[in-house]
């Protein structure tokens, strides 16, 4: 696991994993469509991976759908990731 | 016709997609008043039988209740059967005007207004109170009208863990930077039974210079020693800026619901909360019915003393028999089976064994959390739950789960 992964996946657990609660979070674990990530706190999750990774995720890339996993999420930091080093 | 058949034809589908998923629902028709025991048609066109309801919210026994059935017909000879108007232009009788003041009194807050539900409660309060200055921290079991709530309004939306203090604390501090904060929370969550914890939430929200919002539709009326509900049970009666419930549940069970809060805040909503101004003031026979419950338990404790006693005798029942149960001491007692196809089995059976209860799974509760939500009324007698639990024992016995924990439910359902 990579360290992007590793970092998000342990964000997702910390923050939305209920004490007690033996889910597990795996890369692929549907996250909002599965009900362990609510809509509404998609924005702390938004603001977390912009101030982590210093970036910027406009509106209109951060759907439900781009936060639906691990993986998905991962995705989206590193387009972002190269769109920041393209800007400079 | 613009109906046509390939639109037809897709929203057929869609109800096809509804049932495939096991998530349609039916209605079953009683033929009789709301109370512990009611004659039930189902399925349609089936003979009518009469059962044990254990699944109402007619958690004081008030629904049917002859003072409350006197007060509304008196209400309706008086003051007649509807507005035909909104509050603001001709719909504001005296008694609605009454029936605020006693709820202010009740729930020991500076004002209150009604609304058709308290559904349009929720719905409206947050976008008339709130805007993009300001933050909603929300438990994230609250009740799916807060959920819409919520999403009408232009404030930052966020969310807790589940009674999670810590979690609460690091989110107001988070958004120490907003306008407002707002604490959103259920005084007593509706499916799992268990109250908040009130007194830390608001020593937070002092703390954090917050304000708290408590949906308190399964509390008013019986929770705390004289039933003014959450607030009243976690001793901050008087420090909940807003409390939204309902005249649905306990208070007689017909419809309409209130905001009742700071004075600010429910003008706010008589200024700008779209259900109240567009849509009808609560009928009178309602608002009636409403004040005669109010004088009922404003006089007496005895109806939530026994709804609080027939509670315990149920859980007790449940346990002894070797049901898992959400742990909690209110008249809502999830008994959890996890499995969705298991909880509709379950529920069907004790309908043939006379005991109407209802199975809840995804997405009213959260997958693999499937139960059978049962729920207590002052008017149960003894009787009827010693009628109930040879039933829940029996269908237990069918289904295989008396004895077993949640991991080896869980493993059952797996299997």
């Amino acid at each position: 696991m990579d360290e992007i992964t590793k970092v998000v996946r342990d964000y997702i657990i910390r923050e939305y994993v209920q004490e007690g609660d033996e889910q597990e979070i795996t890369e692929t674990t549907p996250l909002i469509s599965g009900g362990v990530v609510d809509s509404f706190s998609m924005v702390s999750l938004l603001r977390f991976l912009e101030k982590k990774f210093a970036i910027h995720i406009p509106d209109s890339a951060a759907t439900p759908e781009a936060f639906d996993s691990v993986e998905r999420i991962v995705a989206l930091v590193r387009r972002f990731q190269k769109a920041e080093v393209g800007s400079v | 016709m613009s109906f046509s058949n390939a639109v037809r034809q897709g929203y057929r589908s869609e109800i096809e997609g509804i049932k495939a998923a096991g998530l349609f629902k039916e209605e079953r028709y009683i033929h009789s008043p709301q109370s512990a025991e009611i004659e039930v048609e189902f399925p349609v066109g089936s003979t009518i039988r009469k059962c044990i309801n254990i699944c109402s919210n007619n958690y004081l026994g008030l629904s049917s209740h002859p003072e409350v059935i006197a007060a509304a017909h008196a209400g309706l000879e008086g003051r007649g059967y509807g507005m035909s108007s909104v509050r603001f232009i001709c719909g504001t009788q005296d008694i609605h005007r009454e029936l605020e003041t006693r709820l202010s009194d009740f729930l020991g807050t500076e004002d209150t207004l009604l609304f058709p539900s308290c559904m349009d409660a929720n719905a409206g309060f947050f976008e008339a109170c709130l805007n993009e200055q300001d933050v909603m921290i929300a438990d994230r079991l609250v009740h799916a009208s807060i959920v819409d709530g919520m999403r009408l309004c232009k404030a930052m939306q966020d969310s807790f863990k589940h009674s999670d203090m810590g979690h609460l604390e690091e989110k107001l501090q988070e958004h120490h930077d907003k306008r407002f904060r707002m604490v959103l929370t259920d005084g007593v969550f509706s499916m799992d039974g268990d109250t908040a914890k009130l007194a830390e939430i608001v020593a937070l929200a002092e703390k954090y210079n917050a304000m708290v919002f408590v949906d308190d539709s399964h509390a008013t009326g019986f929770i705390g020693k004289t039933g003014r509900g959450t607030h009243e049970h976690c001793g901050v009666f008087g420090k909940i800026d807003v409390i939204t419930t309902t005249l649905g549940k306990a208070l007689g069970g017909a419809s309409g619901g209130c905001v009742s809060g700071r004075r600010e805040l429910v003008e706010m909503c008589r200024q700008r909360a779209r259900p109240y101004l567009f849509s009808n003031a609560v009928a009178p026979v309602i608002v009636a019915g409403a004040l005669k419950v109010l004088d009922l338990i404003s006089k007496t404790a005895e109806r939530r003393d026994k709804l609080e006693s027939n509670a315990r005798y149920w859980r007790g029942l449940l346990k002894n028999a070797g049901f898992d149960l959400k742990e909690g001491d209110t008249p809502i007692v999830p008994v959890m089976l996890y499995d969705a196809k298991l909880a509709q089995d379950f529920a069907r059976d004790l309908f043939n064994e006379g005991v109407y209860a209802v199975g809840f799974f995804f997405p009213v509760v959260p997958k693999g959390q499937a139960r059978i939500r049962t729920q207590l009324s002052a008017a149960h007698e003894k009787r009827h739950l010693d009628f109930a639990i040879e039933a829940f024992r029996k269908v237990g016995q069918k289904q295989g789960v008396l004895g077993l924990g949640k991991k080896e439910l869980l493993a059952r359902c797996a299997a």
